[in-house]
């Protein structure tokens, strides 16, 4: 297989509108003639599936959750990246281009993040014009603060809640789309298959989760903005409900997977209070603006934080990276803080945890000044913990935050599969092995906003498609699939719950693929999983019916997905020898322990091409060129 | 601490529901009720019983998912919190609660502890929205927005459309709910243009969804999760009277020739 990424050649700058130009347009008459199926209503599919429809296209939209609004991208809290240079403080398309492409690590193609920078200043006025409300100054303009690993302030925020406005923004355009009768909303519907006719993705397979119907949607072509699979280690902040099932059974019926070892690790977050903990709750990164991180300099120093004199305390960033400090970007801060605990001298019941302390912010700027940046973070962090962070430091720890892997997707955001686009945090998209704070939702929104309805018109133009129904043989097959697979859990009838698998699972993956990796460990991983994966199906216990409401049967069938996703992200992991972004190989650092890429062996995009069960899938590189910045190491002394 | 919980059980929407009473013999401080469920089910589940179904995400009170009665309360004692982000810790040893589902003729219960709120999407569908295809908009800085305006609108568009304010209502209005959206919009100038028909529209597409109509009883600002203020109403039945005076539904002649 040829991975074939479309990018343009040409001055950065100008590819992107070339391609434009280039490709073919659907005149207006013909748009409602073609119909599409948009998988999702997050940042992405609700972009995507509003934009689309605008056009003209009529659009099936699908969520599992009880309406649009409630997908997980309403829980992004810290803001939006754009280069609008409001602050003039010396920003540009340009310095945001080149920021996300170190920030990346070197592994995303310069092409998609040249074109998303770009996209990012056109984001912010759109969501504005639908009533986004934004931070303002007092003389009515936007405000702007930095964010994690920037030295400029371009980050758009609505107080704490940024992804909610910004979603409840795309939420509006849709449901105005709906009600013009464009767009046909089909809440409580999870997608559980993809149908792939003559090459080309027509149709999915779902099942009501209200009813248990199980049936099929045909389209000319299907997009999915599924979010990402962070939830594969069972604790992260993701909602509770993301999975992979989307995706996983997209690559299962022939789209490939990319860079599935890139994940991140976000470090500010609550940690771990007991066995029942069932998830992790994020902390703002914005926090780092203002609050410091220590730990005691001395193991066996247990007094409580304020009987700590300063000269017993170790602010490990300011240390050992003076320049950036407490904004160092999440990878560098999460190991660090890592390596602190794994020294002894982490802080809380567990010593899983880092102080993050804002009593000299509120010496400098007055407790009300803070409340006003973070006081909704604050009352969370009490609601959850019982600590008053104005009075005692917040302890944080890192976790599973983001997803950089995803379904492969050429600079169209078409996967290798015709026809199948994949957009937001699904793809494997334009944040290489790391991502930036506040590029996911500029990411999500640049996709489905401004990138999809071009490139969609250029494939519907540019294809023939033929008529198809759901008597066709692959309908049918697909269908059969997703019926067999479920009565097949709801027969097992065996004594664990779902739960205890995933939790296992997540367990074994932060151990061995989260923060830190080696060879030896993967190799355990990889030798557990599939005994894991076995005594699932043996011996996994999910009650009731399919045509019924059926949490646990939900749950089950995204499970099941996990503990195969779980297999090929180990495999990824040991296969990429090299430390790049948010995969750290503990055999690939510098003699200052700092990740350590190699870039002569592994200057591409990993991409895995599913070969049958039980066989291993083959692995396709995409060779990436870096024409305009120039590979360096990170460096964020 | 024991906690003995009284559920709402009820298998679909046609068949009728009873209260089934569990007890939780060690319940942590440090845990969510949420994760007090996740526990009970757990067990159930170990015992072949069926699971209670209750609606969550997010688990970080922003998704709008969960939602229960708790002693009568929605979402439970502490104010301005959702039932995911409520702790044990707020409960005593030994405490007897009633969980119910959201309780509306506009909601009507699914399963347990989930009902169907796909109200409020149709009455967003209505006119919730500025009228702003993608690629139309001018710079974001072109239309300043006073600092003190952008404030309130942000207040009332924090609702998170979990249908609290529905349940506490004694006569299940979705007045809360409705006015966050018009204030929200209503308050800044991109909203201006739609301001009349967006709400004439809503707030006829409320009262056709069969919720009750609002008498100023203030149940739904005292279990709102998010604070919205009740003076969003106020401002929602200004807007509306005001606009039946002054509102004309677009004329046909107006739309010019050629
Ligand atoms: C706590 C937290 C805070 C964050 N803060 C920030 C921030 O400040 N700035 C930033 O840039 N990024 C942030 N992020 C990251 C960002 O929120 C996400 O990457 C982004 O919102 C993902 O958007 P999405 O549209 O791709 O997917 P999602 O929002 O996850 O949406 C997925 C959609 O797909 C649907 N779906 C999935 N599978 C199926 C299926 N099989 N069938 C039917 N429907 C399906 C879901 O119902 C949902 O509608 C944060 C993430 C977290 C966890
Ligand atoms: S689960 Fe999202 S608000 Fe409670």
């Amino acid at each position: 297989m040829r991975l074939e990424s479309k990018t343009p050649s040409g001055p950065i700058e100008q590819r992107w509108d070339r391609a434009k130009f280039d490709m073919k347009l659907v005149n207006p008459a013909n748009k409602r003639k073609y119909t599409v199926i948009v998988v999702g209503t997050g940042l992405a599919g609700g972009s995507a599936a509003a934009t689309l429809a605008e056009l003209g296209y009529n659009v099936l939209n699908f969520t599992f959750h009880d309406s649009p609004r409630r997908a997980h991208s309403i829980a992004a809290q810290g803001g939006i990246n754009a280069a609008k240079n409001y602050q003039n403080d010396g920003d540009s398309i340009y310095r945001l281009f080149y920021d996300t492409v170190k920030g990346g690590d070197f592994r995303a193609r310069e092409s998609n993040v040249y074109r998303l920078a770009q996209i990012s200043v056109d984001i912010i006025d759109q969501c504005v014009a639908q009533g986004v409300p934004f931070a303002r100054e007092y003389g009515g303009v936007l405000a702007n603060r930095s964010f994690g690993g920037a030295q400029v302030s371009r980050t758009f925020y609505a107080r704490g809640q940024t992804g909610q406005q910004l979603l409840l923004g795309a939420y509006s355009a849709l449901e105005r789309q709906v009600a013009a009768g464009r767009v046909k909303m089909f809440p409580r519907t999870e997608m559980l298959d993809l149908i792939v006719i003559n090459g080309r993705a027509r149709g999915i397979v779902t099942r009501n989760v209200v009813t248990g119907k199980i049936e099929t949607f045909l389209a000319d072509a299907v997009v999915l903005g599924t979010g990402g699979y962070g939830n594969v280690f069972y604790l992260s902040t993701n909602a509770k409900l993301s999975n992979c099932t989307a995706i996983w059974r997209a690559y299962k019926r022939g789209a490939t997977l990319a860079n599935p070892c890139f994940t991140q690790i976000h470090p500010t977050c609550i940690p771990v209070s007991g066995e029942y903990q069932s998830k992790l709750t994020l902390m703002s990164e914005s926090l780092r603006n203002d609050g410091r991180i220590w730990v005691p300099l001395d193991k066996s120093d247990k007094r409580s934080p304020d009987q700590i004199p300063e000269s017993h305390r170790d602010y490990f960033l300011e240390r050992r990276y003076p320049s950036f400090g407490n904004l160092v970007p999440r990878d560098v801060a999460s190991r660090a803080a890592k390596a602190v605990c794994d020294e002894g001298r982490g802080v809380g019941e567990t010593g899983l945890g880092v102080y993050l302390d804002f009593a000299d912010a509120i010496k400098r700027l007055g407790a009300p000044v803070i409340r006003e940046r973070y006081g909704n973070l604050f009352e969370m962090y009490e609601r959850i913990t019982g600590e008053d962070p104005y009075k005692v430091p917040m302890r944080i720890f890192p976790a599973i935050h983001y997803t950089m892997g995803g379904l492969w997707v050429d600079y169209e955001l078409m996967s290798n599969i015709p026809g199948l686009f994949v957009i937001g945090e699904a793809n494997f998209s334009d944040h290489g092995a790391n991502r930036l704070g506040a590029s996911a939702l500029m990411q999500g929104l640049a996709d489905g906003y401004f990138v999809i309805p071009y490139t969609m018109g250029n494939y519907l133009a540019n294809s023939n498609l033929e008529k198809v129904d759901s008597s066709h043989q692959s309908c049918r097959e697909a269908i059969e699939h997703v019926t067999t697979t479920n009565n097949r859990l709801l027969s097992i009838k065996g004594k664990r719950t779902v739960d205890s698998f995933h939790r296992e699972l997540g367990k074994l993956l932060w151990d061995h693929c989260g923060m830190a990796r080696n060879p030896d460990g993967l190799n355990k991983a990889l030798q557990r999983i599939p005994e894991l994966r076995d005594e699932f199906w043996r011996n996994v216990n999910v009650l009731g019916e399919n045509e019924e409401v059926n949490q646990a049967l939900e749950k089950a069938g995204r499970v099941a997905d996990f503990l195969e996703f779980g297999e090929l992200m180990c495999l990824d992991a040991l296969e990429r020898n090299e430390s790049c972004g948010g995969h750290f190989r503990e055999d690939w650092r510098t003699p200052e322990g700092e990740a350590m890429r190699d870039d002569v062996n592994f200057t591409h995009v990993a991409a895995w091409e599913h070969q049958g069960p039980g066989k291993k899938p083959l692995r396709h590189a995409e060779p990436l060129n870096f024409e305009y910045v120039h590979p360096t190491q990170r460096s964020y002394k | 601490m024991k906690i003995i919980l009284n559920i709402w059980r009820q298998k679909n929407p046609s068949s009728p529901g009873k209260l089934v009473r569990y007890v939780l013999p060690s319940v942590s401080e440090h845990m969510s009720f949420l994760e007090m469920l996740d526990v009970l089910n757990e067990d159930l589940m170990q015992k072949g019983d069926d699971p209670v179904t209750f609606e969550h995400d997010c688990r970080e009170g922003i998704c709008g998912s969960c939602g229960i009665m708790i002693d009568g309360v929605a979402h439970g004692p502490l104010p301005g919190t959702t039932v995911c982000q409520l702790h044990m810790r707020h409960f005593k040893d030994g405490d007897e609660l009633v969980l119910e589902p959201w309780r509306a003729k506009a909601f009507p219960v699914l399963k347990d502890l989930m009902v169907d709120r796909s109200a409020f999407d149709r009455i967003i569908q209505a006119g919730g929205y500025i009228s702003v295809n993608t690629g139309s908009a001018p710079d974001a800085n072109a239309i300043p927005v006073p600092k003190p305006d952008a404030e309130r609108a942000m207040d009332a568009a924090a609702c998170i459309g979990c249908g609290a304010c529905v349940a506490a209502c004694p006569n299940a209005s979705a007045s809360l709910f409705t006015a966050a959206k018009v204030s929200h919009l209503g308050l800044l100038p991109q909203g201006q243009p739609e301001r009349p028909q967006r709400v004439i529209s809503m707030v006829n597409s409320m009262n056709a969804e069969l919720f009750g109509s609002c008498t100023n009883i203030g149940e739904c600002e005292a279990v709102c999760p998010k604070r919205i203020p009740i003076e969003t109403i106020a401002l929602m039945h200004r807007d509306y009277l005001k606009a039946c005076w002054s509102f004309r539904p677009e004329s046909t002649a107006s739309q010019g020739a050629g």
